[in-house]
């Protein structure tokens, strides 16, 4: 993992939203890199700005009231974030593919799906004759699982299922061959059973093509299941980042540790499953201090007064808590650089 | 399919029934007699009551209004009382002059409102988006007459680009065929009076599209911003579409619902306001063609003349409601 080439570096993102109220950061100085080939998680509860990071680096966030307000975003070295819409749209799709939560309504109820998977071929490749597409969409039909290919391209996504729908999304996502693959949340909104077949075609898929996955979460089964390395969100921050056996052994900040501790586990029947008490608290709320302090256990005046830095453990591990600072973790470069504003 | 349409045209039965009832009874309500009407103020008692009978005024009501059922159940709208004519060939030049007049507008309402509305959602709370807002608001509320009126002042007698009123240029008389002005001339060759047809059509085309074109705008505004926020619209981007797409391709069509259904009513309502458009500008359309009729007290022509157009009107609704199917897949009837 450490020798791997990155295909995706995000080096102090900030989004912010513009209200009345002015500006709030609903992704707040974001770093992190995703290397070739790698199935990378960000996990987080509702509103900790998962979304809108991976809106950001497909240029897609909602303008206004949304905008890139700091940072880059490097595609192999390009800042595909200062890039115009046009020079955009030839990286979504083509290079960064997504997908999205709910395959109910991301398919466009009134056009076939050999009319939407077509689409995505032909804007990236208008040369190709009609019949060079249709075969590439009924390969990607195919290869995603999906049964009687040649059937479905005259089909409207009502005639699928849930789990069908997000297949066809997937094979859409994939046409192109990207580099990079965002799956936002791709399986919440399926029954158990789906969601793990889905589960396992992404990580095939991922395999066979080597193709990057950003894969947002916030459930850790997935987690566990499909990705190497993990990145915890917590209120428009990255509070951890550690490979997945050392999020699960040893989990550093306690909004991991809540995380983990809040995950169903089927070896026991627990009475009741433990949650993290309160609320993840509104983007620009809490002004001085750590963020999740408010409901931390291990919270100390020092919390409430200072901002905790991304302490690094090892080159693999960083959490921003206190606590690491007491343990020996060390700050980086760009890190300093935050807390000196 | 095919079942559901023969299934909706048995269902317009008792609708246009019950309408023609209605008219016949209400016509008969409204004081004056036809024989004095067509006779004149000096005709005697004995001339008058000599007509009556030979138009068949002295039966009771239920023996007339049964004697023109038998006739509509034959595709015959009966006979104009003051020129014997059969009213099903004397009232079609009327009823060409009405549509043309109805599809040209509509054609404008469509392409400008949709358009208006489609950009105003796009770049929502833009100038453009204010501007047209505020113009489709007027053009809601503005009585056609006056708008009517301000345009013959501003653009025929001020500026003399236009003519006033009328089809055609009297001196040089267009020979029908269809009785579409448009289609005649050019089936003709004669492009020299099709570009005059479209002169004449234009200040009383757009009297007549102003409200429809403000009312679309707004459909089509609210509904395509709800569609702009959809998942399936954010897919196409991902994909890199371009926007013009997105918004034209992948929004419209499922816009498209609402506006279908307004740009349906405003079709039949526009047949109404062409009556009050048609007086303005003279224009011999089906509204003038009534309006007369009510004038000499023809009762068939009254009659048959909005028996017409409440067929017209129901037809429209049909056409609309099969046109959903055509866009959207889901939507079966059976
Ligand atoms: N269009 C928007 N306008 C204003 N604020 C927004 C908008 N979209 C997101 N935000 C803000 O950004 C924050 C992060 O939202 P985001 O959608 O990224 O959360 P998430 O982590 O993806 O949550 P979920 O698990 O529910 O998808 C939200 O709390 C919200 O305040
Ligand atoms: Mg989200």
């Amino acid at each position: 993992m450490v020798n791997q080439k990155k295909i995706l570096e995000i080096n102090e993102l900030e989004t912010s939203f513009f209200s009345d109220d002015g500006k709030i950061a609903a992704v707040d100085h974001v770093n992190f890199d995703l290397h070739e080939g790698e199935i990378l998680a960000i996990v987080g509860e509702s509103g900790c700005g998962k979304s809108v990071t991976s809106l950001s680096i497909m240029g897609l966030v909602p303008s206004p009231p949304g905008k890139i307000t700091n940072g880059e975003i490097l595609l192999q070295g390009k800042d595909i974030s200062k890039f115009s819409e046009k020079e955009m749209r030839k990286i979504r799709g083509n290079d960064i593919a997504m997908i999205f939560q709910e395959p109910m309504t991301s398919l466009n109820p009134l056009f076939t799906i050999g009319n939407q998977i077509s689409e995505a071929i032909l804007i990236h490749n208008k040369s190709w004759s009609k019949k060079q597409v249709r075969e590439r969409a009924v390969e990607m039909l195919r290869l995603v699982g999906l049964p009687r290919a040649e059937e479905l391209l005259n089909e409207y996504p009502h005639q699928l299922s849930g789990g069908m729908r997000q297949r066809v999304m997937i094979a859409m996502a994939l046409v192109c061959n990207p580099k990079v693959l965002i799956a936002d949340e791709p399986t919440t909104a399926l029954d158990v059973t789906i969601q793990a077949q889905i589960l396992k075609l992404i990580r095939e898929l991922n395999d066979k093509f080597n193709t990057a996955v950003l894969m947002i979460t916030h459930d850790l089964g997935v987690v566990a299941e499909t990705c190497q390395r993990v990145i915890v969100m917590y209120a428009g921050q990255v509070v951890e980042e550690a490979t997945v056996q050392e999020i699960f052994k040893n989990p550093k900040h306690p909004y991991t540790k809540g995380l983990i501790q809040s995950v169903p586990d089927m070896r026991y029947k627990k009475e009741s499953l433990y949650s993290i008490p309160g609320n993840v608290p509104k983007p620009g709320s809490v002004k001085v201090g750590c963020r999740f302090a408010q409901r931390c256990e291990f919270a100390t005046d020092r919390c409430l007064t200072e901002n905790p830095a991304l302490y690094e453990l090892s080159s693999s591990h960083k959490s921003r808590c206190f606590l690491v600072e007491e343990e020996g973790g060390s700050v980086n470069g760009k890190e300093s650089l935050v807390e000196s504003k | 399919m095919l079942n559901y349409i023969g299934k909706r045209v048995l269902q317009l039965i008792p609708v246009l029934l019950g309408m023609s009832f209605i008219v016949f009874l209400i016509i008969r309500a409204i004081p004056g007699n036809p024989a004095q009407v067509i006779l004149g103020q000096k005709a005697t008692q004995e001339s008058i009551a000599a007509l009556e009978e030979k138009l068949g005024l002295n039966n009771p009501w239920y023996v007339q209004y049964f004697d023109y059922l038998k006739g509509l159940f034959t595709g015959d709208l009966g006979e104009s009382l003051r020129t014997s004519q059969p009213i099903s060939s004397e009232i079609w030049p009327y009823l060409a002059a009405t549509i043309e007049l109805a599809v040209f507008a509509m054609i404008i309402a469509i392409i400008v409102g949709v358009n208006a509305g489609i950009i105003s959602a796009w770049f929502q709370n833009s100038w453009f988006d204010y501007v047209a807002m505020v113009i489709a608001l007027i053009g809601v509320s503005m009585p056609i007459f006056w708008l009517g009126l301000i345009e013959q002042w501003v653009f025929s007698l001020n500026l003399d680009w236009l003519p006033t009123s009328g089809r055609e240029d009297v001196r040089n008389p267009i020979s029908p065929i269809t009785n579409f002005y448009l289609i005649d001339t050019l089936i003709q060759g004669r492009f020299d009076q099709f570009g005059i047809v479209i002169k004449h059509l234009i200040l009383p085309g757009v009297a007549l599209a102003t409200i429809p074109t403000a009312i679309i705008a707004r459909m089509t505004r609210s509904s395509m911003l709800e569609v702009m926020r959809s998942d399936y619209v954010r897919t196409a981007r991902a994909k890199g579409q371009k926007m013009f797409l997105v918004v034209y391709k992948h929004a419209l069509k499922n816009a498209l619902i609402p506006v279908l259904t307004v740009i349906g009513l405003q079709t039949g309502l526009l047949l109404g306001g062409a009556i009050l458009t048609e007086t303005i500008f003279s224009w011999p359309g089906i509204g003038r063609y009534i309006y007369e009729a009510i004038g000499y007290r023809d009762y068939t022509v009254i009659q048959s003349g909005i028996l017409v157009v409440a067929f017209i009107f129901v037809m429209i609704n049909l056409i609309v409601d099969l046109l959903y199917t055509v866009i959207d897949k889901r939507i079966k009837y059976s």
